[in-house]
């Protein structure tokens, strides 16, 4: 099928304001670079180019997964994390930023406990900026792959009925997730207690279905998304114990069962083995974990080459 | 005689809620106070003002406002504060304690009235805290403190968070007659809160202030007055809700009044959909049903005043990410202008009603002689242009601070003239 849409944008900031049509030509351009992950297969389309990796909120998967996707182009990366960062010492994220961009960067993809750090970023600089999660606001690459996964398994992403399990509250992914899915044609269901999954979520989001009892949430789901429980960000408000939730929201064999019989399990990482979900489940039949990872780098690849080609040269 | 001491305004429409007029006059001013009429003699040394077209109403009494000093003159000084004061038609505000040092000792309110003496261009009310540091610990020696020139007393944004200090506080400052202003909000519902609690906070993933927040404590703010009768004025109320229960204390006669800031009956919390952080205020901005309820309030006399709720920053302090930025949104400069497109032009209020509640109205929250017209009082008084078009921009910004949200906005009234104890401070919409 001819593709009539081309990629205009510099920045990545957020699900949100993308289009379908530029989601599915994402797509195809992740499609694209499958191949390239092989080991010893690599590209050149950002030869020449630099990417800077600041990330100011502790990251290992998605910084790797952008440092791979950088190279895997061709591009030269440099990576800095919060501890060799000037901002610990007072200076400003603008000044950070021009000074990076001073040294003839190409791309700076951020992570940042602020939500709309990248959208500010983006308008500060005539570079590429990427979302690599703000705060509990967006989680771009990481729905993309979540969705990009799930048109690989069931061929399309239309139709299928999604559950989103856990923390949706402070959950960046959910987010990204909810508007990733809804726009791609998807039923989402966000379940979990109240406190992590208030029903104001269905006046944000009308698209979506709000559910607290976990059966009901898993037996019609095509996929279930669990998020991590993330109690370095969390009070002891929001839910009383790891184990009070395990017992009542957590994902193991039994409540697997409840699923339908090709219904798949994701996670966005790192798991929370024992919390919310249990090892036979993570690592059983159902888990498209890895494959998750893995799509994760042609992603982030797609998103890398788009923005950066759309720089004005 | 000096013919600066001798002014006619001529053929303006005089507004004057407190004397009930609203009538083409003749207002006459002579040695700073308005006088029934003038003589021959004096009319010919007077400074005659031409005002047909132009609206005459008193001076507007701000209840809430930030000057910047002392402390943080960066942001805001005495004289950029009052001449921005001055050119929103404002010639007396209530400063706010939040100072550095604190406003919660004689020597600072000394220093504020040396230094307003000094470079206030309007008629500068400072407040005290009520609280020592506002700790909400130790109250605050009102008593020396009304001596030094505190017209009222609160602990802003901190609040007083323990029922029992705030029981003692309010009875101990109706010893001396004070009016205590508090900002209600419980702080254990608001920790790292950014905007309202609602859709938007949802989508933008920034931390929710619901507003059972702030009627929690409007709540407990109605039955401690109750308890103790002493006078409470509820500053910047935001939602529906908080202006239910006012509704009903007034009903029941308990001694509390209520403000409410421009910019919520402005704008909702759907403005910060770009992480706007000049929008970024305490209270935040609610719903489109919070504001209509709020201007509801305003017609029903349910919220006595309007107030500016001005919280200079620097633009630098605001141009950050969202979590990082202070709070507050510089407003003296528009308020009215702004008031006046949102309420009068829309059809919601009376001109006299927006005039109503920036002067009689927080006179009576103060209990002081100003506010009128009447002969005897201080000539503070403004003329109003209801018929204009201008755009407020840096370059007209009298103001020193980086955060007034407006910026750019076009007006359809605006303050053509402020004179303060008879002397023009503004004239032509100018600095005289």
């Amino acid at each position: 099928m001819a593709q009539q849409t081309t990629w205009t944008k510099k920045d990545l900031t957020g699900i949100e304001t993308l289009s379908r049509a530029e989601i599915e030509f994402l797509f195809d351009q992740a499609e694209k670079f499958l191949p390239a992950l092989a080991p010893g297969k690599g590209l050149d389309l950002m030869h020449g180019r630099t990417v800077v990796n600041l990330f100011l909120e502790p990251s290992t998967r998605t910084c790797t997964a952008f440092e791979i996707s950088a190279k895997k182009l061709g591009a030269e990366v440099v990576s800095i994390n919060t501890t060799a960062s000037s901002l610990v010492k007072g200076e400003t994220l603008r000044d950070t930023a021009m000074n990076i961009r001073a040294m003839g960067v190409d791309a700076i993809v951020i992570r940042h406990s602020s939500a709309g750090a990248p959208r500010y970023l983006g308008e500060v600089l005539d570079i590429s900026v990427i979302n690599a999660g703000d705060g509990a606001h967006e989680h771009p690459t990481q729905a993309l792959l979540d969705a990009f996964t799930l048109k690989q398994k069931f061929g399309k992403v239309e139709g299928l009925k999604v559950t989103i399990l856990g923390d949706i509250l402070f959950s960046r992914v959910a987010r990204s997730n909810i508007h990733c899915l809804t726009k791609l044609g998807a039923q989402v269901t966000l379940a979990g207690p109240a406190t992590l999954v208030p029903l104001s979520l269905a006046q944000a989001f009308p698209q979506v279905r709000i559910v607290h009892d976990l059966k009901t949430a898993l037996s019609d789901a095509d996929a279930v998304m669990l998020l991590r429980i993330q109690h370095e960000r969390q009070t002891t408000t929001h839910f009383p114990s790891l184990a009070e939730y395990t017992s009542q929201f957590g994902l193991n064999t039994e409540r697997a069962a409840w699923m339908k019989p090709n219904a798949v399990v994701m996670h966005p990482g790192p798991i929370n083995r024992g919390v919310e979900v249990d090892s036979d489940v993570a690592d059983g039949p159902r888990s498209v974990i890895l494959e998750q990872v893995r799509n994760g780098v042609a992603v982030r690849m797609a998103v890398l080459h788009l923005c950066t080609s759309a720089l004005k040269r | 005689m000096n013919h600066k001491n001798i002014i006619l305004v001529r053929g303006a429409r005089v507004i004057d809620p407190a004397n009930g007029r609203d009538e083409i006059a003749d207002i006459f001013v002579k040695d700073g106070k308005f006088v029934a009429q003038l003589s021959a003699e004096e009319i010919k040394s007077a400074q005659i003002i031409e005002a047909n077209g132009l609206i005459l109403s008193p001076g507007f009494i701000d209840l809430n406002c930030r000057l910047g000093e002392p402390g943080r003159s960066a942001r805001e000084t005495f004289r950029t504060g009052t001449l921005s004061a001055a050119s929103g038609g404002f010639t007396t505000v209530v400063t706010m304690p939040d100072t550095i040092p604190t406003s919660d000792n004689v020597g600072t309110i000394q220093l504020i009235r040396e230094l307003c003496d000094a470079h206030a261009v309007v008629n500068v009310l400072p407040a005290s805290t009520l609280t020592k540091q506002q700790e909400g610990k130790a109250l605050a020696p009102m008593g020396s403190l009304k001596k030094a020139g505190i017209i009222a007393a609160t602990d802003t944004t901190s609040g007083v968070q323990n029922n029992e200090i705030m029981r003692r506080a309010l009875e101990y400052a109706n010893t001396f007659k004070l009016v205590v202003l508090d900002h209600c909000q419980d702080s254990s519902m608001t920790e790292g809160a950014q905007m309202h609690e609602g859709t938007w906070s949802l989508r933008l993933g920034l931390r929710g202030w619901p507003r059972a927040a702030e009627e929690i404590v409007v709540s407990s703010d109605c039955v401690l007055a109750s308890l103790t009768k002493a006078r409470i004025h509820l500053q910047h109320i935001s939602s529906a809700g908080s202006a239910e229960i006012i509704r009903r204390a007034k009903a029941n006669k308990l001694p509390v009044t209520a403000e409410v800031s421009v910019l919520h009956l402005l704008l909702t919390d759907a403005a910060l959909a770009q992480y706007d952080t000049r929008l970024k205020v305490n209270p935040p901005l609610r719903e489109e049903s919070d504001r209509a309820a709020l201007i509801a309030a305003l017609i029903d006399g349910t919220i006595d005043a309007i107030c500016s709720d001005h919280c200079p920053c620097t633009s630098t302090e605001k141009d950050c990410e969202f979590d990082l930025a202070p709070f507050g949104a510089a407003t003296l400069e528009t308020a009215f202008s702004a008031a006046y497109d949102a309420l009068v032009a829309t059809g919601h209020l009376d001109i006299k009603l927006l005039i109503t509640r920036l002067t009689t109205g927080p006179a009576k929250v103060l209990g002081i002689e100003a506010g009128t017209l009447s002969v005897g009082a201080a000539a503070d008084f403004v003329l109003i242009n209801p018929k204009t078009s201008w755009t407020f921009n840096t370059e007209n910004q009298l103001s020193k601070s980086g955060n007034n949200p407006l910026i750019g906005k076009t007006f359809s009234s605006r303050i053509h003239s402020t004179f303060v104890g008879g002397k023009a401070v503004i004239l032509d919409s100018k600095p005289v």
